[in-house]
């Protein structure tokens, strides 16, 4: 196993009956990356990422996470990363502390572990007063915010965002990629989709997909000199442009 | 003259446990024809707004007229004059696309074809589908077909509520391209947006944060007002760039902003300082230029104001 390489991906492929989603997708990503992930809405991301968790099966290809097997040891997989999804995967009834316990319970951490953590990331999110007020009460940005925090709850090695900062206001939505880079700096990987094209200006690689293939990888620099552009905007929109299949519902 | 007349509008929630101030005291004027956008992020009050504007919703203080009705006195006539696309797609899911827009002219006593020249350029690019049931639709379908629905009685004044949101880039630019097509035709717009880019492509814009209105005006003269001078700055270690620049007695705030960080600067301190600062801090290799503030750098600081 490459320990270097978080992700490695060999034509992966997923068919829905005749529509192929991902077509052949190869590519890996470096352990303490910020991989951004962008392509517009049907290009294919989130069945890509599915397939990345371990939450579905590849139709053709190949791929490990963590140098485990996407077929055989998806169980392995979801130990070892942390998903946060577009539509929040916290629970609107539980307070701010029950669904920190939730977490960790699931990943199995001892209550020790799990109390400790806790206590320390109320602090970091500023929300020892909030603890006890259930989730659904919360501002959006604090939601995503914690929404993140408990996705890493457990120290993963690799952490999947699937567009966690829409709608929030600008500050709050640098608070949140300071986040991100704290975390990628204590080694943890961050795969990460946006539609703001400013975020992918944060990445160290971007993969953009068209109509399920990858159609450009490299660092924001080297793309935008590749495309002649001066933001990643304009890349996206040279690519993105091409599409020949229009979105999925 | 002018198509929306709002004045020291209001809104409260009050639950047992606290009470909201959705919209408070906002006041603002849109000209007939205009392109206004609401800015504002998740929790502005821009929904509350035009829920009331609408009239699916009473003021709690204010007086607001649309096309020159009260909206509390003439809701009646307001529900004529208006069309209104939700945040949410709110269509029925089990007609098809051809049962919807024939319901919503029927609702309004009108048929399709009295009126098929104003939604003619966005329902062609639908007609395909027109047997399929809505809820089959993908997202940008929808959200044509929403837009149809809401014309197809050739309203006045139009109100779009987020009709970007988690809409990609393309997708974006070519929503904004309807809107266009549709201000030429005469009709006044309003719309709501989270995303700071889009304020560039209204004709003026009201930033609204927490139930207030921050500013308003054309976006030029929204930037105008921006009193600072923003240097965009870029090194090797950006994560440790950005920590630098906030630690520094020199800077009113700073943030990241695509390739560069912002530094917004106080008055008394020049490029050469910041320049000296960081090469001491251990960025040899920085590059520092100035640049022109946009709306999102006007947001940030009038919020923080």
């Amino acid at each position: 196993m490459d320990t270097e390489k978080i992700i490695i991906t060999e034509k992966l492929t997923k068919r829905f009956a005749d529509f192929v989603a991902v077509d052949a997708i190869s590519f890996f990503v470096n352990k303490g990356e910020i991989f951004g992930f962008l392509g517009a809405n049907g290009a294919g991301k989130t069945t890509a990422m599915r397939m990345l968790c371990g939450l579905s099966k590849p139709t053709a290809g190949k791929a490990t996470i963590a140098g485990f097997d996407i077929y055989r040891q998806t169980e392995k997989i979801k130990k070892n990363i942390g998903y946060m999804s577009q539509k929040f995967s916290l629970y609107e009834d539980l307070t701010v502390k029950e669904n920190i316990r939730f977490y960790g319970g699931i990943y199995g951490k001892s209550n020790i572990f799990i109390k400790e953590k806790a206590a320390l990331l109320l602090h970091q999110l500023k929300l020892e007063k909030e603890a006890d007020k259930l989730v659904g009460d919360l501002p959006l940005g604090w939601k995503q915010k914690l929404a993140f925090s408990v996705a890493i709850f457990h120290e993963p090695q690799l952490v999947f965002l699937d567009e966690p900062t829409g709608g929030v206001d600008p500050v709050t939505r640098r608070e949140f990629w300071n986040m991100i880079y704290e975390a990628s700096e204590r080694g943890i990987t961050i795969f990460v989709t946006t539609h703001y094209m400013d975020e992918a200006e944060y990445c160290s690689r971007v993969a953009i997909m068209v109509d399920g293939r990858i159609e450009a990888l490299d660092t924001p620099e080297v793309l935008k000199s590749t495309y002649t552009a001066t933001t990643m905007d304009d890349v996206f929109l040279q690519l993105a442009r091409k599409a020949q299949r229009s979105e999925l519902g | 003259m002018t198509a929306v007349a709002v004045n020291n509008l209001s809104k409260v929630y009050a639950t047992k446990k606290e009470t909201i101030d959705a919209v408070q005291h906002v006041s603002f004027d849109v000209a007939r024809g205009e392109l206004f956008g609401i800015i504002g992020p998740d929790g502005a009050g821009k929904t509350s707004l035009f829920r009331m504007l609408t009239t699916l919703l009473l003021p709690d203080g204010g007086s607001a007229t649309v096309d020159g009705s009260d909206i509390v006195k003439d809701y009646e006539a307001i529900r004529q004059k208006v069309g209104y696309m939700p945040g949410r797609f709110s269509l029925y899911q089990d007609l098809t696309v051809e049962e919807n827009l024939n319901f919503f002219a029927t609702i309004f006593n009108t048929t399709v074809g009295a009126n098929y020249d104003i939604i003619k350029d966005i329902y062609v690019q639908i007609e395909p589908f027109k047997k399929r049931r809505a809820g089959k639709l993908s997202g940008g379908m929808k959200q044509k077909l929403a837009l149809s629905c809401a014309l197809i009685h050739r309203p006045v004044v139009l109100f779009l509520d987020e009709p970007t949101t988690g809409v990609d880039a393309v997708s974006r630019k070519e929503f904004w391209e309807m809107l266009k097509r549709l201000k030429q035709q005469g009709i006044t717009i309003l719309v709501s947006t989270p995303y700071m880019d889009e304020a560039a492509l209204c004709d003026r814009v009201a930033l609204m944060q927490k139930g207030k209105i921050l500013s308003a005006g054309t976006p030029a003269s929204i930037i105008n007002a921006f009193n600072n001078t923003i240097l965009a700055v870029k090194s090797e270690k950006m994560f440790q760039l950005l920590r630098d620049l906030k630690a520094w007695q020199g800077t009113e705030d700073s943030y990241s902003f695509g390739e560069y960080h912002h530094a917004v600067m106080k008055k008394e301190f020049s490029e050469e300082q910041l320049q000296n600062y960081l090469v001491e801090k251990g960025h040899p290799d920085v590059e520092i230029k100035p640049t022109q503030p946009n709306i999102e750098d006007c947001f940030m600081q009038l919020m923080q104001s």
